[in-house]
C-alpha cells in the first residue's frame, strides 16, 4: 500500500516536471512552477524559507520520501530500474553495501566549498535537479519537438492549425554532450546498481540522508519476526539493508518501501520510534590513516583547484572583446554566477529562443549558464518569462515596467560598416526594430538616413543586433558586467486630428 | 493555374468589370461598378469604427461578392508585426479583420487564413494585437510564419533587383488574397502601408534591407499573385517612432480607412492624409514613385474615381 501511494505520487510530480521543462508553447499554468521551487538546492538558493523548512520537516517526520517522490532524478533512476528489470533474465538481486560515508561527505564539502569561493560549476553539475532540467532541455525536448513538428505536419495537411512548428535544433553540441553524459552515466548506474548516485554522490542524498537518522517515521526491523532471510535485503536498491546483522542504514534508505512489500513474516514497518533507535550504526572503530589523506587531499584540491582555474578565468575574461549578456534580472554576471545551477529552465521557456548555455562566454566557472545570444531573435520588450520560472532566483523576478528600464547591455554602432555608408541604400531595420529608439535614423545624403544611437535610454534587446542585414553586424550590443538602469525615453509629442479633410 | 483562376474570376466577378488602361499606368487594376453603376477605384472613409467604415467602403466597391466567390479561400495579410495591443496601432486594427473575415463567409467562402510574418515572437503578436481573438471569433483560421518551411521561392520577374523571394504557402495556396496594413510612420520606408506590408508575406527581410529597401518593396509587389483588395487601415495612425512605436504618444486617433485594387494609389493617399498629421512629402515615400514605375498603380490621384466619405 505504502508502496502504491510512493509510486503514484512520485509518477505524477516527474510527470509534470517533465512536461513543465518541454512545454516550449507555455500551455501549462504559471502555478506549475511550484514544481521546481520545492526541489532542495533552488529552495535554499532562493532563500525560500517555507520551503527550506518544510523539507527539512519533510525528511525529520518521514525519511527521504523526497528522493523517491519529488526529485526527478530519484524518480528518472526508478524508471530505469523499472525497465532494467524487464530485461533482465534473473530478478535484480541487490546485495547490501557498506556505506562511503566519507566520500559522500567529501562531495559535500567540495560542494560547499566551491561555491562559496565563487565557483558553482561542481553544485550545478551534482545537483540532481539541475542535472535532470539539462538532461530534459538538451535531450527530450528536440525529440519532444520534433514530435510537435510531426503532428502539426499532419493536421496542417488537413487545414488544421493547431500546432506549429517550431525549431528542433540543439542549442549546443557541447550542453547536448552534458545532457546525454548525464543520462548515460546516471541511467547505467541506476540499471547496474540502483541508487548509487543518490547515496554516493549527489550532495541533497547525503544531507537528507543525515536528516533522516533522526526521523520520526523509519523503515524498522523487527528482531523478533526477522529470520534473516535477506528477502528485504535483495530489493533493496539503495543497498541499506543489512539482513545478516538485521540492520537499516536509514542515511542511505530512500523510503521506496520496497522492503515491506517483500518480506514474508511482516518484520518490516514504517512506524514511529519510541526512544533510542535500536538500530546499530555502523562506525568505523579504528582510524584509518588512508581515508584521513584521502578527506584531507580532497579538501585541500578542493579549494586548490577550483581557485586557481578562476584566477585562470578573470584572465580570459577580461581578455574577451564582447562582455556576454545576462538574461534581466540576472543583475549581471557576478549574480548570475553565484546562483546559477543551470537547470535550463529559462533556456526551454524563452519564447524568443534567445537564451542559450554559455560556453566559455563567463570563464570556466560559468560553464553552461544561460547567455543571451541574438542569431535567431531578439528579447521581447514586454517579456518577463525567464525570470518568472528561474526556481533558483539567479534571474530575479521582474515587471513589466521594471523590465523595460533594465539595461542588460549597450548598443555600438559601427559606421563604417553600415549598409547605408557602404552601399548608400536606406535600410533602418534596426530603428525599426527598436523599442525605446536608442537607434533612430537621421538625415545622411539626399534621402538617406543613418542610425543615431543613444546609450542612456538603450536597455540590450539586441532587436537592432538581431534584424541588422550586415552579415558582421553593423551594430551589436555590449553587455553590460552588472545590469544598469536605463533612462526613461522621451515621449513623442501629442498630437489630435481635426477631421477636416483627407488630405488629397 | 492558381493565377488563371484568379483572374477568371476576377474577370467574371462584378457587373461592370472593365479592365482599362487610365493614364499610362493602371494595367492591372480591374475597377468594379458601385450601387450607381459609376466605377469607383478608391474608397476613403473616415469618422465611424473600423468595421462600420469597412462595410461603407466595400458597399461602395460593389459588395464583397465582386471579390469572394462561394468555395474560394481567402487570404487576409493584416500587419501584426508587433507586440502590442490595439492601443499603440502598431498592428491591423482587430475589429476590421474579424469584419473582413465575417464578410467572406457572408460571400460564401470556404476557408479564410490569417496571418503574417511577425518581428516580434509570433504567438505574443497573434495574441496580444487582439487579431487571433478576432479572427477565430469570425471563423476564420489563424497560420502561423514563424519557420521558413512555410515559404516557397517564387520568381519575381518584373523585380528591378528583387528577383525572386520565398512567399507564405497561405498566400500562394489561396484563390485571392485581401492586404490589409495599419497607417504607420516608418524610419526605413518613411512609411509602412499597402505596399510595405508586403514584407510580411515574405521569409527573409533581410535581404530587403540589404539591396535598397524602397526598391524592394516596389518589386515585390510585382509579383503576379497581388491582392484583390488593399484595405487601410487609418482608424489609429502611429505618426512618429515607426514601425514599432514607443508610447500611446505616438498614436493619433484618425477614425479613417482607405481601399482600393490600386496599390500605389490606396498608398499615395494614405500617405497624402498622413502628411496633414506629420510632414511627410511624397517624394521621400520613394516606394511609391518606384512602384508606379513598374506599372504596378499610379500616384496620380486626379486620374481616378475617388469616393470620399464621412460618417
Amino acid at each position: 500500500m505504502l508502496k502504491k501511494i510512493r509510486i503514484s505520487i512520485a509518477v505524477l510530480f516527474f510527470t509534470f516536471i517533465t512536461v513543465y521543462f518541454l512545454d516550449f508553447a507555455d500551455l501549462m499554468p504559471e502555478q506549475m512552477n511550484f514544481l521546481t521551487r520545492i526541489q532542495f538546492v533552488p529552495a535554499i538558493l532562493s532563500l525560500s524559507v517555507i520551503w527550506i523548512i518544510s523539507l527539512v520537516v519533510l525528511a525529520l517526520f518521514f525519511g527521504r520520501v523526497y528522493c523517491s517522490v519529488i526529485c526527478p532524478m530519484g524518480i528518472y533512476q526508478d524508471l530505469v530500474g523499472r525497465i532494467a528489470r524487464l530485461f533482465r533474465k534473473k530478478k535484480k538481486r541487490f546485495r547490501y553495501r557498506k556505506a562511503k560515508t566519507i566520500l559522500r561527505w567529501s562531495i559535500v564539502a567540495v560542494v560547499v566549498v566551491t561555491f562559496f569561493i565563487g565557483f558553482p560549476l561542481v553544485l550545478g553539475l551534482l545537483d540532481p535537479y539541475s542535472a535532470f532540467g539539462r538532461m530534459v532541455v538538451s535531450v527530450f525536448s528536440p525529440v519532444y519537438i520534433l514530435g510537435n513538428n510531426l503532428l502539426e505536419f499532419i493536421f496542417t495537411s488537413f487545414d488544421n492549425y493547431t500546432f506549429y512548428r517550431a525549431d528542433a535544433s540543439i542549442y549546443s553540441a557541447f550542453t547536448f554532450i552534458i545532457g546525454l553524459v548525464t543520462l548515460l552515466v546516471i541511467g547505467y548506474l541506476a540499471w547496474k546498481h540502483g541508487r548509487t548516485y543518490c547515496n554516493t554522490i549527489c550532495p541533497v542524498g547525503t544531507v537528507l540522508g543525515f536528516l533522516s537518522k533522526y526521523s520520526l517515521l523509519k523503515v524498522r526491523l523487527d528482531h523478533g519476526k526477522c529470520n534473516s532471510c535477506s528477502l528485504c535485503e535483495l530489493n533493496c536498491k539503495a543497498f541499506c539493508i543489512n539482513s545478516k546483522e538485521q540492520e537499516i542504514d536509514h542515511s542511505r534508505c530512500v523510503t521506496c518501501f520496497n522492503c515491506i512489500e517483500s518480506c514474508n513474516r511482516n518484520a518490516i514497518s514504517y512506524s514511529f520510534a519510541f526512544g533510542k533507535s535500536k538500530n546499530k550504526e555502523v562506525k568505523p572503530d579504528v582510524v584509518d590513516e588512508g581515508k584521513r589523506k584521502f578527506l584531507s587531499t580532497a579538501l585541500l584540491s578542493t579549494i586548490a583547484i577550483p581557485a586557481t582555474v578562476a584566477g585562470k578565468v578573470t584572465g580570459v575574461e577580461a581578455a574577451n572583446k564582447l562582455t556576454p549578456l545576462t538574461p534581466p534580472g540576472s543583475k549581471g554576471i557576478k549574480h548570475l554566477k553565484d546562483y546559477c545551477t543551470s537547470c535550463h529552465l529559462c533556456v526551454s521557456k524563452c519564447p524568443s529562443n534567445i537564451l542559450e548555455p554559455a560556453f566559455t562566454e563567463y570563464g570556466l566557472s560559468g560553464i553552461m549558464m544561460p547567455t543571451m545570444r541574438f542569431q535567431h531573435g531578439f528579447c521581447n520588450y514586454d517579456c518577463t518569462i525567464c525570470s518568472e520560472v528561474c526556481p533558483n532566483g539567479a534571474i530575479q523576478p521582474l515587471t513589466v515596467e521594471e523590465k523595460h528600464i533594465t539595461q542588460v547591455g549597450k548598443v555600438i554602432f559601427k559606421k563604417e560598416s553600415c549598409i547605408v555608408y557602404t552601399d548608400e541604400t536606406n535600410c533602418g531595420a534596426c530603428a525599426e526594430h527598436c523599442p525605446t529608439q536608442a537607434v533612430t535614423m537621421v538625415p545622411y545624403k539626399g534621402a538617406l538616413t543613418i542610425p543615431v544611437t543613444d546609450q542612456s535610454i538603450c536597455i540590450g534587446c539586441g532587436g537592432c543586433e538581431y534584424i541588422c542585414p550586415e552579415t558582421g553586424k553593423a551594430i551589436f550590443i555590449e553587455g553590460n558586467v552588472e545590469h544598469e538602469e536605463a533612462e526613461m525615453f522621451e515621449e513623442a509629442e501629442k498630437k489630435e486630428f481635426d477631421f477636416g479633410g483627407f488630405g488629397f | 493555374m492558381d493565377r488563371r483562376k484568379f483572374l477568371s474570376a476576377i474577370a467574371v466577378a462584378g457587373f461592370g468589370a472593365t479592365i482599362t488602361a487610365r493614364g499610362a499606368v493602371h494595367v492591372l487594376s480591374q475597377n468594379l461598378g458601385s450601387q450607381n453603376g459609376n466605377p469607383v477605384d478608391l474608397v476613403a472613409v473616415m469618422g465611424g469604427n473600423a468595421d462600420e467604415m469597412f462595410r461603407r467602403a466595400i458597399t461602395e466597391m460593389g459588395g464583397m461578392d465582386n471579390f469572394v466567390k462561394p468555395g474560394y479561400k481567402v487570404c487576409i495579410k493584416p500587419n501584426i508585426g508587433w507586440d502590442k495591443i490595439p492601443e499603440l496601432a502598431g498592428n491591423t486594427n482587430p475589429d476590421l479583420i474579424g469584419e473582413i473575415v465575417k464578410q467572406c463567409f457572408d460571400a460564401g467562402a470556404n476557408e479564410v487564413v490569417v496571418f503574417d510574418n511577425t518581428c516580434d515572437d509570433w504567438v505574443k503578436c497573434y495574441k496580444n494585437s487582439g487579431i487571433e481573438n478576432a479572427a477565430k471569433d469570425a471563423g476564420a483560421k489563424i497560420v502561423p510564419a514563424n519557420q521558413e518551411s512555410y515559404f516557397r521561392t517564387v520568381s519575381i520577374p518584373r523585380g528591378k533587383i528583387l528577383k525572386e523571394a520565398k512567399i507564405h504557402e497561405a498566400i500562394l495556396d489561396s484563390d485571392i488574397w485581401i492586404n490589409v496594413p495599419v497607417l504607420k510612420h516608418h524610419g526605413g520606408a518613411r512609411l509602412s502601408i499597402s505596399m510595405k506590408n508586403h514584407m510580411g508575406i515574405v521569409w527573409d527581410r533581410r535581404f530587403f534591407h540589404s539591396n535598397d529597401l524602397q526598391q524592394c518593396i516596389a518589386d515585390i509587389c510585382t509579383l503576379d499573385k497581388k491582392p484583390v483588395l488593399n484595405v487601410v487601415d487609418a482608424y489609429r495612425t502611429l505618426k512618429t517612432n515607426g514601425p514599432r512605436g514607443k508610447s500611446e504618444s505616438d498614436v493619433v486617433l484618425t477614425k479613417s480607412l482607405f481601399m482600393s485594387q490600386d496599390i500605389v494609389a490606396v498608398d499615395t493617399a494614405a500617405a497624402k492624409f498622413f502628411n496633414q498629421i506629420e510632414s511627410m512629402p511624397l517624394d521621400q515615400v520613394e516606394h511609391l514613385a518606384n512602384g508606379q514605375k513598374l506599372n504596378i498603380g499610379t500616384m496620380n490621384l486626379e486620374s481616378l474615381n475617388v469616393k470620399r466619405i464621412k460618417i
